[in-house]
């Protein structure tokens, strides 16, 4: 009597618990808990891999590093020396007058400690070093360059507005994205995509561009175009700039960056504005460089490049181009968002259109339906009144299955769905196994009690055993899988647990209460 | 109602040596089949590539598809039916993955739209790198192998109380694996190599149940894995998860005969060991009939109505299933007798 009443306890609560938990998936209304989270093979979304080229990070470091060593070198009149970044992330030092050796090494001890010299040799007089950054140091720019893409990203998507994204850093240098519902895909990789580094350069006047085309380029300059698309005709155009290499001012001094219309052509265009520092920079470049040309270069592309009129001071600037006033969005969230550490490439790409999800959605309940009857009917059939009772753990089963997803929040997916199914069938097994038992127990002539007792005694071992392989599977599935596969793994864990629940614990206090309360003498099974 | 009587008895022991024959044949032919088609059919997922399924409004011509899909350079992509007739729907997959560039969906659109003049929706699309096909490759391999070693680890602990030397054996199994992978042997290399190692291991330290267990699943996943390349079925993630499930499902059968077979020989241990298998197999036999009809059930009905996603998925878990029943009777049992004939020698 007293075993009996802690059992139904049990059950009791367990069964509120998962009403609990799932009815806020059918009714929201009544209580404030999450739903269900659906997979965005069901809802329709986008899954995005990226992958940080973390190498263009260490690379750009270099540059700058480079960059800084020639100021440095200028500005103590260090002469006949000449220093680049070769083979990606080295910089090498040609010094052609011995008498400036001493002088480079002290402003290298001093100033550039940090840098690994590789090799140091004569060749014909001139004394040649190749440098690079420690491993240390490499590995710790990597590992930024991850973390920051992966920051940046999310305030570019929360700027963006998607409801629940889930981004994540996957391995070493990959990102995971989930964008559950998007529609606009295309838009949305553009934004994610883009590396938006801003950076504003002068235009070389002093040197032919046409004889630049031709590959006479002179040293310290670069051909950049600006790209315009027509909106009537879909024409692109494409106008080659020679630009100066050095970079004067970059996206890194920005505040903020805001959609604006223009008044006089009312065109939409991108209102950027600087910190102090960055403010000071523009006023001494403009300052410096009156009646030249001035570029305004996003991801090495030449958006406008008007003729500075005057020393601009307070710190703002704005860029033009043609925008469309979503393209201007997009672009103010990405410059506010600021820039990646490094160029990113999707790397694997999965779109589920909303109409396909909920027919799958559909799908899998029709199937889940059709298949628990016919399984339902069998039980029936097979085992009468036992059966019944075998039908009713059945049902609290995918309760039970329902309640656990909204209660760990895990995701439903399609293969989810295949994975509730795939439990409808083998949750009977184990009220099977215990009804085979009982049938035996009862043909060698015991008693209906005694022969509940002996069945569930003799299979409760074999169904944990049983069950306890089939969790190892889901388990190591979990671990493997990704997305789809993750969610059947959940399911059918899930569902591994629940039914092991209402075999074990459920159908048992039923029968108990049958036999022992109800007193009856006989069972149909 | 009942479909086996208590008191049958059928010889299945006995035919062992059929279901030997036939278990071999079936695994040939599997192994055959792989070697003539070059290895398994890899979906998007483990190859690379770009998977495209398009919804059209009304009835249209592949040859329409792919003349569409020529003028933006697609030259070489694959256009199949998908799901009923009456959808309308196409899949279309090429070997490109590189098709990152932000216009590739609205092009691909355009192009159909004027090649089939038929109004149209993109339902989904699927790219995925060389690089990421070749990591989930390797994954799944993996994954497989480690489940095969951890239900094989609680087999042996639950079964012949053999815990520590089976945690042993699976802990240096593991860090042989982990330390060759460390020198790039290839994956399908170094997972045949290990489970080959961990059969002969099994043999020798008389692992019985183990060993019957692992030649059971190996022998159902490769029938599954065959008969999927002979019907020319890709292998996709979701295929994997199916393979795995039905290791576990071929399992939960084994494992219940085992159950009986070691209750039934400590009960009278004076009895052969053979005829104890082969009561214990006919104790059983209606319960694994059972429970095989009611997942059959559901999973046809997967099959049949659970649209051209899963499709693929349930095609797999029915021959797993049977498969897995026949296995647990006619595979994983009668090894448990192999030791004996090993001891009639000496």
């Amino acid at each position: 009597m007293k075993k009996f009443s802690w059992r139904l306890v049990i059950v009791i609560g367990v069964i509120l618990a998962a009403f609990v938990y799932v009815l806020p998936s059918f009714k929201p209304a009544l209580w404030p808990h999450k739903k269900i989270n659906l997979g965005l093979d069901l809802q329709g979304g986008m899954h995005l891999v990226l992958e940080v080229d973390t190498e263009k990070a260490v690379e750009g470091t270099v540059e700058r590093i480079a960059q800084e060593l020639k100021d440095q070198v200028k500005k103590e009149r260090i002469r006949n020396i000449s220093i680049d970044r070769i083979e990606g992330s080295k910089i090498s030092v040609i010094i052609r007058d011995p008498d400036n050796v001493a002088e480079f090494d002290k402003l290298l001890d001093k100033d550039f400690k940090d840098l690994r010299i590789l090799s140091r040799s004569n060749d014909g007089g001139n004394l040649v070093i190749t440098m690079d950054l420690p491993d240390k140091r490499t590995e710790q720019i990597k590992k930024m360059a991850t973390d920051q893409a992966l920051e940046t990203i999310r305030n570019r998507i929360d700027q963006f507005g998607v409801s629940e994204p889930d981004i994540r850093r996957q391995g070493e240098k990959r990102l995971l994205i989930q964008l559950p519902g998007i529609k606009d895909t295309k838009r949305a990789k553009e934004l994610i995509g883009r590396t938006a580094q801003l950076e504003f350069k002068l235009v070389d006047e002093t040197h032919d561009l046409d004889a630049a085309l031709e590959g006479n380029l002179p040293p310290g300059s670069q051909i950049l175009y600006q790209v315009k698309v027509d909106a009537l005709t879909h024409r692109t155009s494409k106008t080659p700039f020679l630009i100066k290499k050095r970079s004067l001012l970059s996206g890194a001094y920005l505040t903020d960056a805001s959609v604006q219309i223009d008044s006089q052509y009312n065109e939409p265009y991108v209102g950027i504005d600087f910190n102090r520092k960055g403010a000071r920079i523009f006023e001494r470049i403009t300052g410096a460089n009156v009646k030249k040309r001035l570029a305004i270069v996003l991801d090495n592309k030449v958006y406008s490049a008007p003729v500075i009129q005057e020393k601009i001071s307070g710190g703002s600037a704005r860029i033009t181009g043609n925008f469309s006033t979503e393209e201007a969005r997009d672009l103010a969230i990405v410059l506010r968002a600021g820039a990646l550490p490094a160029p990113v490439n999707i790397i694997e790409e999965r779109t589920v259109g909303p109409s396909l999800g909920s027919d799958s959605i559909n799908k899998g309940l029709i199937s889940v339906c059709i298949g628990g009857i016919l399984v339902v009917f069998f039980m029936i059939i097979y085992y009468k009144t036992s059966g019944l009772i075998a039908d009713f753990a059945l049902i609290l089963n995918i309760l039970l299955i329902a309640g656990g997803l909204a209660g760990f929040q895990a995701t439903l997916t399609l293969p989810g769905i295949a994975g509730i199914i795939l439990t409808i069938g083998m949750a009977v097994d184990a009220n099977v196994l215990i009804f085979e038992r009982i049938r035996e127990e009862m043909s060698l002539g015991k008693t209906p009690r005694a022969a509940v007792d002996a069945g569930y005694a003799r299979a409760t071992l074999t169904i944990l055993d049983a069950n306890v392989t089939t969790l190892i599977a889901a388990l190591v599935l979990f671990q493997f899988g990704t997305g789809p596969v993750k969610g059947f793994a959940v399911t059918l864990s899930l569902g591994v647990i629940a039914s092991l629940f209402t075999a074990l614990v459920l159908t048992r206090a039923i029968f108990d209460y049958l036999l022992i309360n109800r007193k009856i003498k006989t069972i149909s099974i | 109602m009942q479909f086996i009587k208590p008191d049958v008895n059928i010889d299945f022991i006995g035919k062992r040596k059929i279901a030997f024959i036939i278990s071999s044949v079936m695994i040939l032919i599997s192994i055959a089949s792989l070697i003539i088609h070059g290895g398994p059919r890899y979906g998007v997922d483990f190859a690379g590539g770009t998977l495209i399924q398009v919804k059209f409004l009304n009835p249209t011509a592949i040859n329409d598809i792919k003349s569409g899909l020529d003028t933006i350079g697609l030259k070489k992509s694959s256009v199949q039916m998908f799901g009923a007739a009456d959808d309308n729907e196409y899949l279309i997959r090429t070997d490109k993955s590189l098709m990152t560039d932000r216009e590739f969906s609205e092009e691909v659109s355009q192009a159909l739209k004027f090649s089939t003049k038929n109004d149209l929706e993109i339902r989904r699309i699927e790219m995925v790198g060389p690089q990421v096909g070749k990591d989930l490759r390797e994954k799944a391999l993996f994954a497989m192998f480690f489940s095969l070693l951890f239900i094989t680890i609680y087999i042996s602990g639950r079964f012949e109380l053999k815990w520590i030397l089976s945690g042993v054996m699976a802990g240096a199994l593991m860090s042989a694996v982990y330390f060759l992978s460390l020198f790039h042997v290839s994956t399908p290399f170094l997972i045949g190599a290990a489970l080959v190692v961990t059969l002969i291991l099994f043999w020798f330290l008389k692992l019985k149940y183990a060993m019957g267990a692992i030649v059971a699943l190996i022998h159902d996943v490769s029938i599954t894995v065959g008969i999927f390349s002979i019907c020319g079925k890709e292998f996709t993630l979701p295929i994997i998860a199916a393979l795995l499930t039905i290791i576990g499902y071929s399992l939960n059968d084994t494992i219940i005969v085992f159950d009986r077979i070691r209750e039934n020989s400590r009960k009278n241990q004076k009895n052969p060991l053979h005829a104890i298998i082969n009561r214990s197999i006919n104790e059983t036999l209606s319960r694994t009939i059972l429970t095989s009809l009611t997942t059959l059930t559901v999973v046809v009905c997967l099959f049949v109505l659970g649209g051209g996603i899963i499709h693929d998925f349930a095609f797999a878990m029915i021959i797993g299933i049977l498969v897995g029943t026949y296995s647990s009777v006619y595979v994983a049992s009668p090894i448990l007798i192999a030791w004996q004939g090993q001891k009639k020698q000496k």
